[in-house]
């Protein structure tokens, strides 16, 4: 069968009509869409249903793939604040680096991002049995990591050894945080612990660590390999005695 | 939300404003129509020794008659005219912008170390606190402030109605408003300016109360309400008036927590316990990234926590620093690097000597 494939120049354009072709392209059957000459248009892919793939050259604007439910949305390039907010199936690929917030409140699929993010990285991502969204980062992730964290699964490569993440975790309550390397306990937040990696770990993240090394074409064994810090939540209620009384 | 913007031109090779409008415009969904304003270095070469004061008169005779009055009391007038500005569709001016060409006399401020600056900070405060129809929105050197507010005010509507592109400048700063709890009053947007500083400012200050209360212990008076203009105030003080390198204000009014100072060499500890001592009512709280200029550098920060945006970019001898990458590179398609600072990393710039 032959791929539909539709081209779309987003030059000057603003995202309400850009967000409509893409959209129509879609909802026409289209398997491949290839936006050219974003730059920052936001909302790109937002509540998009099918398994249509995006690729978006330039720089998207913020709440890229929001509410996405199964797409697949390649940039190549940078991304700005919060890519794949509350999405809930599908797949975000990022070959540069994005914006704080990235991943925020994610309820299912998957964001891989190749270089850097920001602060508060996967804030409020949460999970509800079969939903277990992941989010992988190549590079770095800024302070406050996790924040608020309720399930799904954060990895950070470090890839450039350039973590300087404070505050993880701070107030995570479910799901786990996997850095590759060691972490310092300062870096913690109240609330989050370290545990170690178990091999039964080890299996369960193999598959996530050989798919994003093979969308960015990186040698996935030296990662299989390497050593990581697993962080989760100390309790179920980080915050009982702070703003309760009982 | 807000949209900010800041370049720098290192070796003070002039832009005219078209690109940091294109730059400002790519951000218009940070605003909300209600605010807009660009503030530009180098403008006004014809004049650049005097002080260029741009004043809102809601009335070109009486209003005006007041602030020749004060100002010949402070100095002399040495040139003076109507802003040009160019009708548009959505935008309605309810006042004149006006510019003087000023002299002040350095002698009605013994003892100063930078009289004619503190001239200038009498007879700024002195117009604004009046409240009689006349408000100066920029007072320095070869440098002037283009604002507007109120419904219709857009990032275009505004560089259009003052024809911003007819100027050039080495240092632009721009600002967008989302107007959150003040109504939007035409002289309200950023930036805000006293003499050599402008702001621009994407946040909300939860210790604006503090550090007004601080900053008018020490003569300022905040007429409008707004963050940016206590942190004019509050850079000023801390610069010209405390003697404090850029670095140390900067780390005066975002400090570090105590737990990072906790964790520092003994010396840094002590620094900077001191100054968070001797600036607890100068310090910021609440979400923030701001970016200052004067004619000498330009300069970004966020608040400790990183809860605003913060991008910069180099290209060639240009720093730009911007609320979204996609700005930039509207204006700078080439830009060589782009980077994000951490928290309490401040960005300085400084204009080659």
């Amino acid at each position: 069968m032959m791929v539909k494939l539709v081209t779309i120049d987003a030059k000057g354009m603003h995202y309400t009509p850009l967000n409509q072709q893409v959209r129509r392209a879609v909802e026409d059957g289209a398997d491949e869409v290839v936006v050219q000459n974003v730059l920052g248009q936001r909302f790109i892919g937002d509540g998009l249903k099918g398994d249509a793939t995006i690729h978006v050259y330039g720089v998207p604007g913020g709440d890229l793939a929001m509410f996405m439910s199964g797409p697949t949305v390649i940039v190549h390039g940078n991304a700005e604040h919060a890519p794949g907010n509350t999405m809930d199936a599908g797949k975000v690929v990022i070959h540069g680096s994005a914006g704080d917030a990235v991943a925020h409140s994610m309820r299912g699929g998957k964001v891989f991002i190749r270089g850097n993010i920001g602060y508060r990285g996967g804030i409020h991502m949460k999970q509800y049995e079969a939903q277990r969204p992941i989010l992988v980062v190549g590079g770095s992730a800024q302070t406050f990591l996790g924040e608020y964290m309720a399930g799904g699964l954060l990895i950070v490569l470090d890839l450039d050894g350039a973590m300087k993440a404070r505050g993880i975790g701070s107030g995570i309550h479910g799901g786990e945080i996997i850095i590759r390397g060691d972490v310092d306990d300062a870096c913690l937040a109240a609330g989050a612990k370290k545990v170690p990696l178990t091999d039964e770990d080890r299996r369960r993240i193999a598959p996530v660590i050989r798919e994003f090394a093979g969308d960015f074409g990186l040698d996935p064994e030296p990662l299989l390999n390497a050593d990581y810090t697993r962080i989760v939540p100390a309790s179920a209620r980080p915050f009982a005695g702070k703003y309760t009384w009982e | 939300m807000c949209g900010i913007f800041g370049v720098m031109d290192k070796r003070r090779q002039m832009m005219d404003g078209s690109g940091i409008r294109q730059a400002l415009s790519i951000m218009n969904e940070r605003g909300s129509g209600e605010g807009a304003g660009y503030a530009a270095y180098g403008i006004y070469p014809d004049y650049r020794d005097c002080y260029a004061l741009h004043v809102f008169l809601d009335n070109a005779c009486e209003s005006k008659a007041v602030v020749d009055a004060t100002l010949e009391q402070w100095g002399a007038i040495e040139h003076d005219e109507a802003i040009p500005t160019y009708d548009q569709p959505n935008l309605r001016a309810p006042c004149t912008p006006w510019r003087y060409f000023f002299r002040p006399d350095p002698s009605l401020a013994p003892g100063s170390a930078t009289p004619e600056k503190d001239v200038i900070t009498n007879l700024v405060m002195q117009i604004n606190r009046a409240s009689n129809g006349a408000e100066v929105f920029s007072s320095g050197k070869n440098v002037g402030v283009f604002k507007a507010g109120g419904a219709g005010s857009w990032p275009e509507a505004v560089a259009d109605y003052y024809r911003i592109e007819d100027y050039e400048g080495y240092i632009w700063l721009a600002h967008n408003r989302y107007a959150t709890n003040n109504p939007g009053r035409w002289e309200r947007p950023d930036p805000f300016n006293l003499h050599d500083w402008s702001v621009v400012e994407n946040g909300k200050i939860t210790t604006y109360g503090t550090n007004r209360r601080y900053v008018e212990s020490f003569g300022y008076t905040c007429s409008n309400f707004t963050d940016s203009e206590v942190i004019t105030y509050l850079i000023d003080l801390l610069v010209r008036r405390h003697g404090l390198d850029i670095n140390l204000a900067i780390r005066a009014l975002a400090p570090p927590y105590w737990e990072d100072i906790d964790q520092m060499p003994k010396t840094e500890q002590d620094l900077n316990r001191a100054l968070r001592f001797a600036y607890g009512s100068a310090t910021m709280n609440g979400p923030f990234t701001i970016v200052a200029a004067n004619p000498d550098m330009m300069v970004g920060f966020t608040d400790r926590g990183k809860l605003r945006p913060m991008v910069v970019g180099e290209c060639g001898d240009c720093l730009y620093i911007s609320s979204e990458e996609a700005a930039i590179r509207a204006m700078e398609p080439n830009v060589e690097s782009i980077m994000m600072p951490a928290a309490g990393e401040p960005v300085i710039g400084r204009v080659a000597p």
